[in-house]
């Protein structure tokens, strides 16, 4: 585990890593972890993102929910970077076995493998994972 | 609970953000402005346009800290602070534009 | 027989479990996140390539779009029907077995 740091008006930051292991209409999670990171992100927290798994598929370019009547929030990650949610990470084992490749994605992110990913949940003082 | 506009009833939730936001137009904006004892300028406008299109570009109601980036970035710096939204929208500017704009209520806001 | 699969294939085993049971010449129809299993280029994609054979396989279009996909990301084989093509085929296959 990481020392939580103290910023210079003595408020201390955590790192915090949202884990996305949900692909994103069949269930509620992938939403409700997107608004959990715009609420943490207000809160000035050290916010890190993670798609692993069937997580990736919510980041996949051009969804058409309108059919379905339901919310594309595959628009919203596009929003971190406003929230400054900026260090997001992908997992390169889970896109591949998906056949998907950063091209497809509706955001940029930092491809890791799993063994990069491992450390990266090592390093964090909480983590969330749905 | 809803806005009566003319012969046309508007549902909204119980801190009155309309439900369905096609529903949304600007008689109405007037209206729900009115209903919190605000008159509308051409500044309100700016920046209710700013908001909504910004959910339609993300899907999301900004919070106050990213729809001040927002307007600073397409009005200007002056206009880009929390003291001259906070004037324009005393209520809150995130919150009360929000309503006015027809959106739901900002992430994070309780 | 209609089989119903609307689990991820990388993520439950639902549809393996359906694919070792359903007897040949059933249908199975993929929706919600059960479209996964039907994408070309994908580590299952061999699976269902191979269940072609046995069983006519769908997939629902619309579930495909909201997941950003167009029905030409589907493997040659499976077929993408709509809500009225779900209909039908729940009138020809004359039962039904939803795998949860």
């Amino acid at each position: 585990m990481s020392d939580a740091t103290e910023t210079a008006d003595g408020l201390v930051t955590k790192r915090f890593l949202y884990v996305n292991r949900k692909a994103p209409h069949g269930t509620v999670y992938a939403l409700e972890v997107l608004e959990m990171i715009l609420v943490a992100a207000m809160y000035e927290q050290d916010v890190h993102v993670a798609f692993l798994d069937d997580g990736v598929f919510q980041l996949r370019k051009n969804q058409a929910t309108e059919e379905l009547e339901m919310k594309d929030f595959s628009k919203t990650y596009r929003a971190l970077e406003d929230y400054g949610v900026e260090k997001i990470f992908l997992e390169k084992e889970s896109m591949e076995e998906r056949g998907l490749t950063p091209d497809d994605l509706v955001i940029p992110a930092a491809t890791i493998d799993r063994k990069q990913m491992t450390e990266l949940m090592d390093s964090m003082d909480v983590v969330l994972s749905a | 609970m809803h806005y009566q506009l003319n012969d046309q009833q508007i549902e909204h939730d119980e801190e009155g953000y309309i439900v369905d936001i096609a529903q949304w137009s600007e008689p109405l904006a007037e209206h729900i402005a009115q209903s919190e004892n605000l008159a509308m300028t051409s500044e309100h406008w700016e920046v209710i346009s700013i908001l909504r299109e910004y959910y339609q570009e993300y899907q999301i109601a900004p919070a106050i800290r990213v729809l001040t980036k927002q307007v600073a970035k397409r009005l200007g710096d002056g206009k880009g602070s929390n003291k001259y939204l906070y004037e324009l929208f005393p209520y809150g500017p995130a919150k009360q534009a929000c309503k006015i704009a027809g959106l739901p209520k900002p992430t994070g806001c309780v | 027989m209609l089989h119903l699969v609307n689990k991820s294939p990388f993520e439950r085993t639902t549809l393996e479990a359906c694919l070792r049971r359903a007897a040949p010449g059933s249908g199975i129809l993929l929706y919600e996140d059960g479209v996964y299993a039907a994408l070309a280029g994908t580590s299952f994609a061999p699976t269902i390539a191979n269940a072609t054979n046995a069983f006519d396989i769908f997939v629902l279009a619309p579930d495909l779009a909201a997941r950003g996909y167009a029905p030409d990301a589907v493997i040659d084989g499976v077929r993408t029907i709509d809500y009225d093509g779900f209909v039908d085929l729940t009138i020809e296959k004359q039962s039904v077995q939803s795998w949860l």
